[in-house]
């Protein structure tokens, strides 16, 4: 692979950039200041087969055009939103992502997301770190989590492995997808609205695509209502955040576990102060294990392009 | 979402009125007004029966309580309190024991005629139940009301240390993400293997949770359960070094005090992570803090302390740590819960049934 020229968009791993950098001919596309981009891409174009990118920086129609010698983009991640799929098959490119290796730990975030909302976890925790707590006589209530029926919005890897977590908890599964799923005993809904409006906690675990944009809207979010729970572990631009805000604010949503924003890593300030919600900086894959092993899958498809070998996961 | 707060009161509120049978005072002459919609048993003499507290009822509990049973308040009497249970000895056969107020040794000595203690929490070590057993006096807990809640919460701990949850969350809101850039990695919850210590109504429900996310569930009881497929360590510091997580779910005795310990926690090893729902003193706190300081152990979670509100301020420095303040299962389906067990239990009790939660010897 030492001929390799890659382009890697963001300082994503530490792992995985020494690999790059002593298996392959790396570039790290941050070095160069936002302005200089085009020159950047421009000096290396001839060098650069590959681009490693993931949820923050991934390979768009430009920078895609300004690499010709382009073979194969190996994102560090599952979602593909970052990435111009159309033209990588215009252009023959080779697309890989890394399923399954994140799956679990993405599941286990949403039910630990419910759980801390619900219940209040880090709100205690909080409590406990300031000193507040000064008698044993504090009996707030919060609110249980076991058997909330739960809504998932997408039922695909990381949906069903929610949903087996879930059902752990004596909680009842429905899900809307765009089609119906054979072969489970979860009840289908075929309007995200109705979906909400039948879930006390709503899970958003699908692609994020142009139709699956703002798939939680406003609509959505008053029928799950001020006792609905929202946790977003798909994508910021799933859930339109500014009417989130108000929702919250206004208590027409009783709480969310949020772990990706429209603006990463801006989130907006109106939610600090709210004691209904918690807030994650896109963690969802985020332990040592898992990085690791996406690190060695993206690893994996550059050697085996490399090598003309079949890619491990590929998309295109 | 909506809380309901139940500040703690120390002076007794008022009857309520209308829907109760009024107890006759002892110079009125007035006749009773006799109302059918009411449920209750009747002692002997037509009135609801006479329960001993040893602390004022919850708020929220008084209502529903008062429209089954009467009670005897000592802290309104200005008779020093073990004078004033002596003098009313006679009556006493219930005592309803809310929250962690002891029931010693010296109370039960005033009670000569007391045959039922019921009490609300999960753990009982606060009433002595030597002294109980050896005069038969029955003694019911919370049974199986908390215990969902119970599991979910030491399920949340342990996301939240592994996950850094509460970490992250405070990191996003002081505004550090678009300067720091990330958060620090987590650890994988999926095939770590948990030794739960205790695995009765609590213990059982969190490992049933914790397979669904791929852990392998290892565990210690005083009894061994057969019918669960789960490995049985007879040895604590033996299931510590089988173990990347504890999960504490038993009872508080004189034998489970400070049972976790210096070799449990140096057995459980470096990237080792506690979680505490149970009391506080089943863990040796000043060890555990030691630990956690010089990396021993890897984490923890902790609801419950050793000298609450007292919390070690050391823990609040910690990434590593997540704390509470004793509510694991402080839920409105838990209370209610709780509530019924209660009414069920003491009018059990009253009307000669078995008990629905009584404490095994």
């Amino acid at each position: 692979m030492e001929t390799l020229g890659v382009l890697l968009t963001f300082p994503m791993n530490p792992y995985l950039e020494e690999e790059l950098d002593r298996r392959c001919n790396l570039f790290r596309l941050w070095e160069s200041p936002p302005e200089s981009r085009r020159e950047f891409l421009r000096a290396h174009a001839g060098s650069i087969r590959a681009v490693v990118g993931n949820a923050t920086c991934g390979a768009d129609a430009d920078t895609i055009d300004a690499l010709p010698k382009l073979e194969i983009i190996s994102s560090f991640s599952v979602g593909l939103d970052k990435i111009d799929l159309e033209k990588c098959r215009q252009r023959g490119i080779r697309v890989t992502n890394t399923p399954d290796v994140l799956t679990e730990d993405t599941a286990d975030l949403a039910i630990g997301l419910a759980i801390s909302v619900l219940r209040r976890i880090p709100q205690a925790d909080r409590y406990v770190r300031s000193g507040s707590w000064k008698s044993k006589g504090d009996y707030k209530l919060t609110n249980k989590f076991s058997g909330k029926t739960v809504g998932i919005i997408g039922l695909g890897r990381i949906g069903m492995a929610v949903a087996k977590r879930a059902e752990a908890f004596d909680c009842p599964i429905s899900y809307h997808s765009r089609s119906e799923k054979p072969g489970t005993n979860y009840k289908y809904y075929s309007t995200v609205v109705d979906l909400a409006a039948n879930s006390q906690v709503l899970i958003v675990a699908c692609a994020l695509t142009p139709e699956t944009r703002h798939i939680v809207n406003r609509e959505v979010m008053d029928a799950l209502g001020p006792k609905g729970v929202l946790i977003n572990i798909g994508r910021g631009p799933h859930v339109d955040e500014a009417e989130l805000v108000k929702a919250l604010v206004e208590g027409r949503l009783g709480g969310a576990g949020i772990d990706v924003f429209e603006q990463e890593p801006h989130v907006p300030e109106e939610l600090f102060g709210l004691e209904n919600v918690v807030l994650l900086p896109h963690v969802g894959s985020g332990t040592v294990e898992t990085r690791k092993e996406m690190a060695d899958l993206v690893l994996g498809n550059l050697e085996a392009h490399c090598t003309n070998k079949p890619l491990l996961t590929p998309v295109i | 979402m909506h809380h309901h707060h139940l500040p703690l009161i120390s002076n007794v509120p008022l009857l309520p009125s209308s829907l109760i049978l009024c107890p006759p005072s002892p110079n009125s002459r007035s006749p009773r007004r006799r109302i059918t919609l009411v449920r209750a048993s009747m002692d002997g003499n037509g009135e609801l029966p006479l329960v001993l507290l040893v602390r004022p009822l919850f708020p929220a509990f008084e209502d529903s309580l008062r429209q089954h049973f009467r009670f005897l308040l000592p802290w309104e009497s200005t008779l020093p309190t073990h004078e004033f249970l002596s003098a009313n000895a006679r009556s006493i056969r219930a005592l309803l024991c809310f929250g962690p107020s002891p029931v010693d040794g010296s109370t039960l000595s005033c009670l000569p005629g007391l045959q039922c203690v019921v009490a609300t929490s999960a753990g009982v070590d606060h009433i002595d139940m030597d002294e109980c057993r050896r005069r038969g006096i029955l003694v019911t807990n919370a049974g199986d009301v908390f215990s969902d809640d119970a599991a979910d919460y030491a399920v949340g701990l342990l996301i939240d240390v592994l996950r850094r949850i509460s970490a992250s969350d405070r990191f996003v809101r002081s505004g550090l993400w678009p300067i720091r850039g990330h958060y620090p990695l987590g650890f994988k919850l999926g095939g770590k293997r948990v030794g739960i210590i205790g695995l009765g109504s609590i213990g059982s429900r969190v490992a049933k949770r914790l397979e669904a996310f791929g852990c392998t569930i290892l565990y210690h009881s005083r009894t061994t359960r057969p019918s669960l497929a789960y490995k049985y360590f007879s040895n604590v510091c033996d299931l510590a070094a089988e173990s990347d997580v504890l999960i504490v779910t038993c009872a508080l005795t004189r034998e489970t005090h400070h049972l976790i310990n210096k070799d449990v926690l140096l057995a459980l090893g470096k990237d080792g992570v506690v979680i505490n729902i149970g009391r506080g003193a089943l863990i040796d706190e000043k060890e555990l803090v030691r630990c956690l300081r010089e990396g021993v152990i890897g984490g923890a979670g902790l609801d419950v302390f050793e000298n609450e509100p007292n919390v070690p301020k050391e823990l609040f420095a910690m990434d590593n740590v997540v704390l509470s303040h004793h509510r694991a299962i402080f839920t409105p389906e838990s209370f209610s819960g709780l509530l019924q067990l209660v009414i069920d239990n003491l009018k059990a009790f009253f009307d000669g049934r078995p008990l629905l939660s009584p404490i095994s010897a």
